[in-house]
């Protein structure tokens, strides 16, 4: 399990990525405020504890390679490359701003960091699979890691890079699946049931691990043993989430898969958020 | 063959030959010039969805096996795949048949590969209606699908020889490229006219008074034996052959299209809609040049399964419904 100190210092950026993400909601007044808050302790363990990076050189050749298949995630991803230095910080005024580095689906082209141009789902993984290929060809040590919504597991194009990634045994892969169980039009399990899971990643040849990718300890750990893991499997951690975790009257709106808060709400979610800063979330 | 004297039945086989008896053929001109451009440029990967062997991809795939990658009958993963590598600074060779390169996989074509333009270069085989298997596996609108990206560059070559030069040339692009495949025992056209493929050139192979025959792929040799015929009739046509699809010799077209009195008649082996003959008629209007116009092409329907050369007479891009078009029009 990681150190006491590893896992104060996770939590500190996850709730910095949870206050940056905040911040840019407010800037537009609506997004998906919802994912970001329940993905942040996963973002933090990415960027702040498993990947090599260099946050001003973010096309450094070496770099782990993180690629948001879910592009309608980028809000969470920018609070993310915030907290790992690679976006300056006033640029977060300008979230969704005409001419900004950061538009509100995540594009390549348009801001460092951002790996892929996502957003018409499930295209990720097989992308990701390209990547490891051709880093492995050019034996490269760098990881990749696709992070994907559970809504993309219902596209046909996942199962087809799943199974290559077995095929071709790409060690160097990790899939995380932020599993939060909405999407656009409502609960996923209602929409096209993808249960059992793990099942179905193991079935298909992957090391799989699920944990609550709300527990901060638990997500680090799981992180670790998929870098160590031993062999050519693909690595998929599944991690189940909660929508607007931190800011308890967000969690429990029915509709959060594209929040809207009203101009006041945003100060109150701030908050209430202030007031869970961990140990060592000062900056 | 033991029965060499039997007449051959037409055959609606998927990989029917456009070669016509005792026409001179290389085989497999893309295979055999991507190996050998493989050899000086380490970046060259080949990559397929279960049709190595009928791309063409096989030679490759012997030649050089740890560069070679089956990707498996999953033509989404394929393109995506092929992206992922294009951003490790690979130029993949990506082949399948044009029906699912377009028709299936089009949204990782569009945002994976083209929105980043990245360097994959997508060699699609069976183009247009150049397998008897209905429409599955014929690729009528493959050239308008392609048009229609942001920054594709999209190519249609005639004949063996362009195919051997435009492998080396599309991999200097910067940039998606889609190029029409013909594989197998593949025509050689071209070689008498001293040509050299250009990306983005067209180039005039004969010239005459009374038409002009604009063609790319295939069609271009249709379009050398119209011309031929048309002479023995005192008709003088002149053939423009137009192998870059996007980005078009515009002032090329413009200046012989520009020539009075000359009937412009487009050729091509794909649908009516959206292809070559679209884009020169869009093309003179937007420049103002007045011209009558024909085109030949395949109607805009779900074509018939059959033998090709049934199929190319009833659908108008066999020589001889080609040289009828034209006389009708004179």
């Amino acid at each position: 399990m990681p150190s006491p100190a590893e896992i104060e210092k996770v939590a500190a950026a996850a709730w910095r990525i949870r206050r940056y993400a905040l911040r840019m909601g407010e800037v537009q007044g609506q997004g998906y405020i919802g994912q970001a808050l329940g993905y942040a302790d996963v973002l933090a363990t990415a960027f702040c504890h498993t990947m090599q990076l260099r946050p001003l050189e973010p096309e450094w050749e070496g770099r782990d390679r993180f690629l948001l298949s879910h592009g309608h995630y980028a809000i969470a991803l920018y609070a993310a490359l915030l907290e790992a230095g690679v976006i300056p910080e006033e640029e977060l005024e300008s979230y969704g701003a005409d001419g900004s580095r950061l538009p509100m689906s995540g594009m390549a082209t348009y801001t460092p960091g951002m790996e892929i141009s996502g957003g018409s789902l499930g295209q990720g993984l097989s992308i990701a699979v390209g990547m490891a290929l051709g880093l492995r060809h050019k034996n490269s040590p760098a990881l990749v890691i696709n992070s994907m919504s559970d809504g993309e597991l219902d596209e046909g194009s996942t199962w087809e890079a799943a199974m290559s990634a077995a095929h071709h045994g790409l060690g160097n892969l990790i899939n995380i699946v932020d599993i939060n169980r909405q999407q656009a039009d409502g609960n996923s399990q209602q929409i096209l049931g993808y249960e059992p899971l793990q099942d179905k990643w193991a079935s298909f040849g992957w090391y799989v691990q699920r944990v609550d990718g709300n527990d901060t300890a638990a997500v680090i750990d799981a992180f670790d043993k998929a870098k160590n893991h031993v062999g050519k499997q693909p690595r998929v951690i599944l991690c189940d989430t909660l929508m607007g975790k931190g800011v308890p009257f967000l969690e429990e709106r029915d509709k959060n898969h594209f929040i809207r808060v009203e101009a006041d709400e945003w100060q109150k979610a701030l908050a209430v958020l202030d007031a869970q800063q961990p140990t060592g979330g000062a900056q | 063959m033991s029965n060499a004297a039997k007449p051959r039945l037409t055959t609606s086989a998927m990989i029917a030959s456009i070669a016509e008896e005792g026409q001179p053929t290389r085989a497999a001109p893309f295979g055999h010039a991507l190996v050998e451009l493989a050899a000086r440029r380490p970046d060259i990967v080949g990559m397929t969805a279960d049709l190595a062997k009928y791309t063409d991809l096989h030679i490759f795939a012997q030649a050089c096996p740890e560069r070679f990658f089956q990707m498996g009958m999953a033509e989404q993963l394929l393109m995506g795949a092929a992206g992922g590598m294009a951003k490790e600074g690979f130029t993949p060779f990506v082949t399948t048949y044009a029906v699912f390169a377009t028709r299936r996989a089009y949204d990782f074509i569009h945002q994976v590969i083209a929105e980043e333009s990245l360097n994959v270069k997508i060699a699609a085989a069976l183009p247009g209606l150049t397998t008897g298997y209905g429409p599955s596996h014929q690729a009528a609108e493959d050239l308008a699908m392609m048009r229609a990206i942001p920054g594709m560059t999209v190519i249609d070559p005639c004949d063996a020889l362009e195919i051997e030069q435009m492998v080396p040339a599309v991999a200097d692009l910067p940039g998606p490229v889609y190029m029409r495949l013909l594989r197998g025992k593949v025509p050689l056209v071209l070689d008498k006219y001293d040509y050299q493929f250009v990306p983005g050139k067209a180039q005039l192979l004969e010239d005459g008074r009374e038409v002009l025959i604009i063609s790319s792929g295939l069609m271009t040799m249709r379009a050398l034996e119209t011309a031929e015929r048309l002479r023995r009739d005192n008709i003088g046509a002149a053939v423009l052959h137009v192998p870059t699809i996007k980005p078009l010799d515009e002032e090329t077209i413009i200046a012989q299209a520009s020539k009075p009195g000359r009937l412009v008649v487009t050729a091509e082996n794909h649908s009516a809609v959206g292809g070559l003959g679209e884009a020169v008629a869009a093309l003179l209007m937007r420049r103002g040049v007045r011209a009558q116009m024909a085109t030949v092409g395949l109607p805009d329907e779900f074509l018939l399964a059959g033998a090709l050369p049934t199929l190319h007479d009833r659908y108008g891009i066999s020589t001889s419904a080609m040289v009828d078009t034209i006389k009708a029009r004179l």
